[in-house]
This record gives C-alpha cells, structure tokens and sequence, in this order.
C-alpha cells in the first residue's frame, strides 16, 4: 500500500516537473513577453533593451530552470501590468475560485448521483430516460451560452438572482450551477453504469433473498461499491473544472483566478499566465493523485497489489 | 439475403448490412442527429446560394431588426439584423461553415496524433506503452481550454491558429481509446497468424488491427469533433478565437452579449445553432456506436 502511493507520488511530481516545462516553453514561443514589458509602440531598440534588462535574451531553457527555482522557493515573479507580485494576486483571488468550484461540484454531485441511481434502479423508464436526456443536453451545451441564458431568464426577466460579481453567496448559484451542469454527464453515467453492474452481481441477490429491506440493498450494499469510480473520477472532475472555470467566471464577472487569467492574456501579462497554468495543472495532478489513493484505500483489489 | 442448406433451405438471414441498416432506421437518436445535421451541413454548403443577404454588408439604417416572429420582425430579414445591420441568417448559414471546418480539420489533426500514439501503446506495449502513458498523462495535466486561449491570441486569431493549436492539442481522447482497443486485438488469433506468416509490422497494423478498431475510431472522432466546435465557439466567444468579421457562432454570441437587455434573441440563435450543431452529431456518434456494436450488448 504504501509503495503504491509512494509510486504515485513520485509519477505525479514527474509529471508536475514536466508540465511546468512544457507550459513554459508553450506560452514563451507563443508570445515575445519583451513586447508586452515595452508596450505596443516601443520601437525594436527599445524592446531590446527591455530584452536585456529583463534577461528575456538569453535561452529559454535557462529562463525556465531559474523561473522554476525561483518559484519553488515562493517567488512567483512580479506582474508587469499591476507591478506587483504575482504571489498577491494569485492569493486575493484562488479563495473565490475555489468556492466556485466547490459549489459547482457539489451541484454536480448532487444532480448526478441520485439521478445516476433512480436511473439505474429502473432503466429504460421515464426516469432512465430523462437522466438521459439531462446527461446529453449537457454535453451539447456550451456552458458560456448556458451562463448567458441563465443571466437572461433569472437574472433580466425574473430578477431573481444578481447577474455579476463574488459579494454574496447569491451570486454563486448561477455560476455553481453553469459550471457543474457540464460536469455532471460523466458522473451520471458511470453511476448508473456502476450501479446496474452492482445490482446483478451475486452478492445482491443473496442480500434479497435474505429478505434485508430495499433501501439497505440499495445504500449499504449497492452504492457503496458502486460510488468508487465516481468518487474517483468526481476528483479528477474537480480539477478539471477549475481548469474550465475561466469562461465562467468571465460570464458572471467572479475575480477569481479564472477571469485573471483571461485579463491577463489579453494583456500579454505573461508571468500571471504562466504561474495560474501552473497552479492549475498542479492542482489537477494532486486531484488524480487523491483519486487515486482513495481508490486504494475503498478498493481492496488494489490494495492487495 | 443468405441462403441456407440443408431442413431450413427457404429460411433466410439477414446479412450484417441489412441488421445495420434495420437498426439504424429503428434508432430514434441516429435519425434525429442525422436529419439535423444533414440540414446544418446543407445550410453551410448552401449558404452562398440561399442565404438572402451578404453576411458581411454592414448598414446602419437597418440596425437591429428583431426576428421575424415578433411583432416589428419583417421577411426581408428573418432572423433580424445584428448591430452593424448585417443579416442574422446570412451570418448564421455562413457561420455553420467555420464551425464544420474547424471541427473536421481539428478532429483529422488529433486523430493522426492519437490513433499514432494509441495503436503503437496498445501494439507494442511494454516500453512504448509506458513512455505513451506518460505523455498522456501531461497532457491531461494541462488545463488545455487556458493553455489553448494563451496560445491562440498571443499568436493571434486566424482559422488557421484555432484549427492547428486544437489539433495538435486535443489527441487524448483518441490515445486513450485507440490504446485499449488495440491492447484487446494485439493477441487475437489473426494478428499472431499474420505475425507467424510473416507480415510487417506496419501491414498488420494497417490490415489486421485498423479494421477492427475502426468502429471505435469513428465513435471517438464525433465525439472530436463536437469537442473542437465547443472549445472555438469558447474562445471565440471570448474574443480570442476565430476573428470578426467572420460569422463565427461563438463570436456572434460575443457581439450580441452587450444587446442581452433589450435583444435576448441575438444571443439566443447563435447560441442554440451551436447546441444544435453538437447534440446532433453527439446523437449520431451514439447511434453508430448503438448500430455497429455486435448483437446482444
């Protein structure tokens, strides 16, 4: 067991090392952050000044290597644009990302599993096939137009909820719900897939025929073996969604790290960019490692290996 | 039609083709992806023909119509006019065009990338399959939709950039599935009768496992191509993709969103044609899925 999550460790730190590397290198061939340091009408002398100043001349690789020391000792570098430190402006703003995604995800837990579920008890009803339905819709949705035609019915013609911007715990259910609409699919999916295996296994049928009661079937016996892929692929979901949340948070205005991210790129602030890339992929290796060792810990099959 | 020897001589069985074709006409969600989709694709190649105005013809006099189911709505105009008085419609069929072309030519780039990297992962396992993983995994990694808007507009916008950076992005899909597929054929009989006889390895991949793995290929390839149509339509909708003038269905999304107030509709028929566009060929990619897998399952 341990040498298991040890292993993963060791793979999630491998590929967090590469993945700094390979965004680095994306994003800096991408852009010449000279130009963006100089500003649009700096002559090609100016630029290079600013080229040397900021040491932006020299190999791209050596940049990286003392970009990625720098920032594994704390120092994520300085925003040219607001001419602070990166670090403080991650840090004002990750809180709300997080609370959006955490929102988003209960959202879409809590739409998937028991719809998942009822699915599963009784497929190919009404029921079967309005989880379906919802499932597909979902996936077909762009969530930015979802976000928009939320804004319109709820927020213009209904004026029920606030439309933009993080002050209340109001202004989250909109965004929660656009968010988590879209990652909903697959929970449902493999819900319902996992408990209609579940339901025709052996061990449920004996737990029938000793009489025990329909709900404890279902709950302490069924779910509970059927859920460990969900919640598996529910943290990895996690991730993935943070990674998404930028359309999100730009629709409804929400300053998390998200809608910095896209301010950024539109102007060509590249030490934001690559630091919020960073901590996104950082966060989604961590999410798939915690999958992974939960899954070890329910799964006694993969325990034993 | 089959014919049979011996006591059931008059029975005949249907060929594999007529099961496909019967179970295709009885598959609700393939006939209604496909009527769908037919008509977007008959929209886009039609547009030059039937669209009633030049999709790019501004005119202030004829600032935002509304569609012709309200009670102001006039026939000239359908769908209404946008705010620089440019045809709804008009931009609406030529707009079915760059979300058709930008999910095909990125699906045919990530398909070459993924099945590549798949079919030699499941194929040769071991060493490769290990080094495969790998580069799946960074690449699932990536927070992709972000990585893919830096790239896009640090470039700058073009059909071109979008196509391209989402290509050569978005393989995973295809790795993956490509990969387990492969992995179940690599011990089948008729791959170690090939391998015995002494085909080269490239002549079994091609003529032994491909066909096999076909079916999956095309499931997955529909599934690409939504996935490219939804990430533009974001990017675009951001103002970093596909750039204006071009119809561009996220980038009508993005106009009309400073009209949402008082003109709803404006966000409404770009953002519903790419609904539409995506259930369709979600529908159809399950149905062929449906249709081809083999009785029984």
């Amino acid at each position: 067991m341990l040498i298991y999550i040890g292993k993963r460790i060791v793979m999630a730190l491998m590929v967090s090392v590469v993945v700094s590397f390979i965004s680095f290198m994306i994003l800096n061939l991408s852009g010449d952050p000279a130009i963006a340091l100089a500003g649009a009408d700096a002559s090609p002398e100016e630029i290079q000044v600013i080229r040397v100043q900021y040491g932006l001349d020299r190999p791209v690789i050596v940049q990286y290597i003392e970009w990625i020391g720098r920032a594994l000792q704390g120092n994520l570098g300085v925003s040219p644009y607001f001419n602070m430190p990166v670090k403080d402006l991650i840090g004002a703003r990750i809180g709300v990302t997080l609370i959006l995604g955490t929102c988003a995800f209960a959202f879409a837990i809590l739409l998937a599993i028991p719809l998942g579920v009822v699915a599963a008890i009784r497929p190919n009803t009404w029921i079967d096939r309005t989880a379906l339905t919802i499932s597909v819709f979902g996936q077909a949705l762009p969530n930015f137009f979802f976000g928009l035609l939320m804004i319109i019915f709820f927020g213009v013609i209904l004026q029920w909820l606030p439309i933009s911007g993080d002050d209340t715990w109001k202004h989250f259910i909109m965004p929660a719900v656009a968010l988590g609409y879209y990652a909903s699919p697959s929970l449902m999916r493999l819900t319902r897939t996992g408990m209609l295996e579940v339901l025709g296994s052996d061990y449920i049928r004996t737990a029938r025929a000793k009489g025990l009661k329909t709900f404890s079937i279902l709950f302490k016996h069924a779910l509970r073996n059927a859920i460990i892929p969900v919640v598996s692929l529910g943290f990895v979901q996690f991730g993935y969604m943070l990674g998404g949340a930028f359309i999100i948070e730009y629709v409804f205005a929400i300053n998390g790290i998200g809608f910095l991210a896209v301010q950024s790129i539109q102007r060509a602030d590249l030490p934001v960019v690559q630091v919020i890339v960073l901590l996104l992929s950082v966060i989604y290796v961590s999410m798939t490692l915690v999958a992974d060792i939960i899954n070890a810990f329910l799964d006694p099959r993969i325990r034993a290996n | 039609m089959m014919e049979t020897a011996g006591p059931f001589k008059n029975i005949t069985f249907p060929t594999p083709k007529q099961i496909v074709y019967r179970k295709a006409k009885r598959h609700k969600g393939f006939l209604i992806g496909g009527t769908i989709l037919l008509f977007i694709i008959f929209m886009a190649i039609s547009a030059p023909i039937l669209a009633p105005h030049d999709p790019y013809e501004q005119n202030l006099d004829t600032r935002l119509i509304v569609p012709v189911w309200h009670a102001e709505g006039t026939w000239n105009h359908i769908l209404g006019t946008d705010n620089l008085g440019r045809d709804y419609l008009s931009r609406l069929m030529y707009g079915a065009r760059i979300s058709l072309l930008i999910g095909v030519a990125a699906m045919l780039i990530s398909g070459v990338i993924g099945t590549i990297l798949g079919v030699s992962a499941g194929y040769f396992g071991g060493r490769v399959d290990m080094i495969v993983s790998a580069i799946i995994s960074i690449r699932l990694a990536l927070p992709i939709m972000l990585v893919a808007l830096a790239v896009v507009a640090l470039v700058g916008g073009s059909l071109m950039i979008v196509v391209l950076v989402l290509g050569l992005m978005i393989w995973n899909r295809f790795a993956l599935v490509m990969r387990a597929s492969t992995q179940q054929l690599r011990s089948m009989d008729y791959v170690n009768a090939a391998k015995t006889s002494g085909c080269s390895t490239l002549r079994i991949i091609l003529t032994e496992v491909m066909p096999n793995i076909l079916n999956n290929l095309i499931v997955v390839a529909t599934l690409e191509i939504t996935r490219a149509i939804l990430i533009e339509a974001s990017l675009s909708f951001l103002g970093m993709g596909v750039q204006p003038p071009l119809p561009s269905w996220g980038l009508m999304v993005n106009e009309a969103k400073g009209f949402m107030l008082f003109s709803p509709w404006m966000i409404m028929i770009p953002g519903t044609a790419i609904f539409a566009l995506v259930i369709s060929i979600n529908l159809l990619g399950d149905g062929v899925r449906d249709i081809t897998a083999p009785e029984g399952r």
